[in-house]
């Protein structure tokens, strides 16, 4: 087309404009905002300043804040480990086993059960692992147990579960895709010279395929950071998260300075737990080019 | 199939793990006991009709509905313009603004709004409908950029050139070649925002002002164990809805692809 690459890049920015301009204003200047806030003072709702970063040395320190912090990296690393175990053999499943002209529908059968809604499955598992509840009542009356064994107690137990099931199919994806990558006469090679199908697994497939693994970590891992919805009907309160925490800060305390330093220490650790594990799949990478 | 009995169980087993809570909808929204344990007591729609003779619910519904039409329709324009510019020109800085408008995905959506709602709090904008549409329409745009994008990248450039060669102007040539051959992946990206936008709850909750909104409705009747298997039968029709929506959104992408002559490479994500 004859078009000078002045006129394209005009066109092209004339076009972006409208959703640009609005994640400028209603995503790019309130996170802004909250990075501003989280170094001043706020008291009943009114922020003041000096500068100062006594809000982070409270986070960092403080062992209630310490003890939500850790509880949500241990929580959400439990599922981020449970989610790519489980996911890793299905996605190896509809890759190597079912039919090219299949796979589509497989992958479609794995992904409907995410687009329902959250807060529905989340409270289905409550009434699932509850005192009485359908896990209770079905091995009571098969007869495998003698009293019910209330899962929901165990906070922890049940939200790893829930946020688990809740999160397979994101692992699924990432994982597949880099599994459909993988040339298959490499593995044939692999066999013909000797290995036998589990050591060409790991010596040839797992290798080649640790970036997808690395995605699906990363793709569970953040937003299992920052869950709201299951520690509040799951846990019952009682096992708070990061979210849990910011939203006592910014609306019970309206304490808008400590719950933004609270939110910005969270997304420096997602971040730097996000940046190890592909540093760790870096010495994967590099072995392939 | 190749033969491979384990992986084939395991395949069947996750399935049913997946599908466990969504076939268990149905089987307690019909089931004629308050509580909602085995064995099951004998058949009833008696959930149904209690479920529905909430005023709060059909208020909850109105609100969804307006919240949910809304937010695809503007999400759907903006992520026409973003996947558009994205994949038809080149233009400096393109990376770091896709990434923004991209961002909402692996942001945690608690801080999101969060951050939206101190903003929005602090210049003193009431809280409505209108503020958790404007929530919405952040977090649904990714998606309708993704899905967007794909639509525009298997399009043939030359369709185009040869409209313009063939005398159309650049708007016609938009309207009459590249508007119908896109137009299942619009379709598709409205009825995947608007189910997002159906099911949201963090922005719902926190940007509205207390009126009932579907999915915040829910969450509260939950802790009330005499609610819940009305809010079975409610969830019942909700997974329903969903999936047939769904799987109308898969079949028009599937068509569009078939249109464009690309070769399909599985879901939506």
């Amino acid at each position: 087309m004859a078009q000078s690459k002045a006129a394209e890049a005009r066109t092209g920015l004339f076009l972006i404009s409208p959703p640009a301009l609005y994640t400028i204003l209603l995503l790019a200047a309130p996170l802004a905002t909250v990075l501003i806030y989280s170094v001043l003072h706020s008291a009943n709702g009114v922020i003041s300043g000096p500068v100062t970063l006594n809000n982070y040395a409270e986070v960092l320190t403080q062992p209630q804040y310490r003890a939500v912090m850790l509880r949500s990296l241990n929580i959400s690393l439990l599922v981020t480990l449970a989610t790519v175990v489980l996911a890793y053999p299905i996605a190896y499943f509809v890759s190597f086993h079912v039919k090219q002209e299949h796979k589509s529908l497989w992958l479609f059968l794995i992904t409907i059960p995410f687009w329902t809604s959250y807060v529905i499955r989340v409270s289905l598992w409550r009434t699932i692992l509850g005192y009485d509840g359908i896990v209770d009542s079905a091995l009571m009356s098969i007869g495998l147990a003698s009293e019910p064994l209330n899962i929901l107690a165990n906070g922890a137990a049940s939200m790893v579960i829930t946020l688990a099931h809740a999160y397979a199919p994101f692992a699924v994806l990432p994982i597949f895709v880099s599994l459909e990558k993988v040339d298959r006469s490499l593995l044939e090679a692999g066999q013909d010279l000797g290995e036998s199908r589990i050591m060409t697994f790991i010596r040839v497939t797992l290798p080649l395929t640790m970036p997808g693994v690395i995605a699906a970590v990363l793709i569970v891992f953040i937003p299992t950071v920052g869950d709201y919805v299951t520690p509040e009907l799951i846990g019952g309160g009682k096992v708070p998260m990061i979210a849990n925490l910011i939203e006592v800060q910014m609306l019970k305390l309206r304490d808008q300075a400590m719950g933004s330093a609270t939110a910005v220490t969270a997304m420096l650790i997602v971040g730097l737990v996000s940046i190890a594990f592909v540093l760790l799949n870096r010495r994967f990478i590099g072995g392939q080019k | 199939m190749k033969k491979a009995p384990i992986l084939n169980t395991y395949a069947l087993l996750y399935l049913l793990f997946l599908y466990a809570p969504i076939l268990i909808l149905p089987l307690f929204a019909f089931n004629d006991g308050k509580i909602v344990a085995f064995p099951l007591q004998g058949f009833t729609t008696r959930w149904f009709v209690e479920m529905w003779d909430d005023p709060n619910l059909r208020v909850a519904l109105k609100n969804s509905l307006i919240i949910a039409l809304s937010t695809a329709t503007l999400a759907t324009a903006l992520g026409l313009f973003a996947a558009r510019s994205a994949v038809r020109y080149v233009w400096p800085g393109k990376a770091g603004i896709m990434g923004m408008i991209m961002l909402p995905l692996v942001l945690p959506e608690m801080i999101v709004a969060m951050a939206l709602l101190v903003v929005l709090l602090s210049i003193g904008i009431p809280l409505t409908i209108f503020t958790i549409i404007l929530g919405h329409v952040l977090i649904c745009m990714p998606f309708a950029v993704a899905i967007l994008t794909s639509a525009f990248q298997s399009l043939d450039r030359s369709l185009e050139e040869a409209s313009l060669d063939l005398g159309e102007t650049k708007m016609s040539t938009f309207r009459l070649i590249v508007l119908p051959l896109v137009m299942p992946g619009i379709l598709s990206a409205f009825l995947i925002t608007f189910t997002i936008s159906i099911d949201e709850f963090i922005m719902s909750n926190f940007l509205g002002s207390g009126q009932p909104i579907l999915s915040v409705y829910i969450f509260g009747q939950f802790r009330f164990p005499a609610r819940v298997p009305a809010m079975l039968a409610l969830g019942t029709i909700l997974v329903a809805m969903s999936i047939l929506l769904l799987a109308i959104a898969e079949y028009f992408r599937r068509r569009g692809i078939a249109k464009t002559g690309g070769k399909d490479t599985g879901g939506f994500l």
